[in-house]
């Protein structure tokens, strides 16, 4: 058994054992931190591919970006945790079509992919680039497909937003456009005030009386 | 024992099985269902990588390459959606969401 094969087996181990998990753990929390063992486990694999392009871009995208709104989410919705126990019928439907699935899809790859081995693989030349190779293809071949998945992209931004996006009544805020287009006259109230003419008649007049007098238009 | 092809297909294989149990078995958490469609579609990217090693052709990477931009514009379309699903109704049990009119 190479080194490589042993690898294989390590890190195929390991992604089956976090995706288990994923799907049986009760707390959604644990189940978004064992997704993002997967997908490390899973670029590991796809190093021995020789994909490392998508293999760091796996890392990037997946654990650095979606993996992170997904525990974001989770942690702001506060779900109840307890998901009700999983009765025994749906368990051993779940298995039933777990082994089927399984048993279809070995009994075809085992059929027709068992003697390729990986010796077999086209060799690369020596100064392969694999990025290098990726961008020559993706601007060149597939630059059509490739300006439909920015559009999609850019979709999915203005949908999120779209989405979530609510006004809340509870704050207060200036309206900049009201404050530039204001003017003296809206925040200026003149007062006309009559003299305070102190007579013998009266001469214990307060000081403050006439100054309630009526704005000045 | 050397590597091969059958080697990385039964990976990709087991994990797709897995995903489908997981859908399954929590079928009351939409945030869990979201989760094992994001272990299907890597299921799916491993096979388009082992094909695209053992071929010599880069091809199937560049489709990777589409499969994941696809794929976060989902989960992030479905994030929100769950948001909005929770700020309305309190609840993010897929057995609940079963009126039309919220």
């Amino acid at each position: 058994m190479s080194a490589l094969t042993a690898l294989f087996y390590v890190f195929a181990a390991m992604t089956i054992f976090a995706a288990l998990r994923v799907i049986t753990a009760r707390n959604p929390v644990h189940s978004a931190l064992y997704l993002v063992l997967t997908f490390a486990s899973a670029a590991a694999i796809w190093m021995i591919l020789k994909a490392e392009f998508l293999a760091i871009v796996l890392v990037l995208v997946y654990v650095g970006a979606v993996m992170v709104l997904f525990l974001f989410v989770v942690m702001m919705l506060d779900i109840n945790m307890d998901s009700g126990g999983r009765g025994f019928w749906r368990s051993s439907v779940a298995i039933f079509v777990g082994i089927a699935v399984a048993l279809e899809l070995a009994a075809v790859l085992f059929l027709y992919f068992r003697g390729a081995s990986i010796a077999d693989a086209p060799a690369l030349p020596a100064d392969y680039n694999n990025t290098k190779a990726l961008g020559a293809l993706l601007y060149t071949e597939y630059v059509y497909p490739f300006e439909i998945a920015a559009v999609i992209l850019l979709v999915a931004i203005v949908s999120a937003i779209a989405l979530t996006l609510r006004r809340r009544k509870d704050v207060r805020y200036n309206d900049p456009s009201e404050a530039v287009r204001t003017r003296a006259a809206d925040r200026l109230r003149m007062v006309s005030v009559p003299p305070v003419v102190r007579t013998a008649a009266s001469p214990g007049a307060p000081e403050g009386d006439a100054a309630d007098g009526e704005p000045a238009k | 024992m050397t590597l091969s092809l059958a080697h990385f297909l039964a990976l990709a294989a087991i994990l797709f099985a897995l995903s489908v149990v997981g859908i399954f078995l929590n079928r009351r958490n939409v945030i869990v269902m979201l989760m094992s469609i994001e272990l299907m579609l890597l299921a799916v990217n491993i096979n388009f990588i082992a094909f695209s090693h053992f071929l010599g052709d880069a091809a199937g990477q560049v489709f990777v390459f589409f499969i994941m931009t696809v794929a976060a514009a989902e989960s992030a379309i479905g994030l929100a959606i769950l948001v909005v699903l929770f700020r309305k109704l309190d609840t993010v049990d897929a057995q609940e969401l079963d009126s039309l009119k919220g």
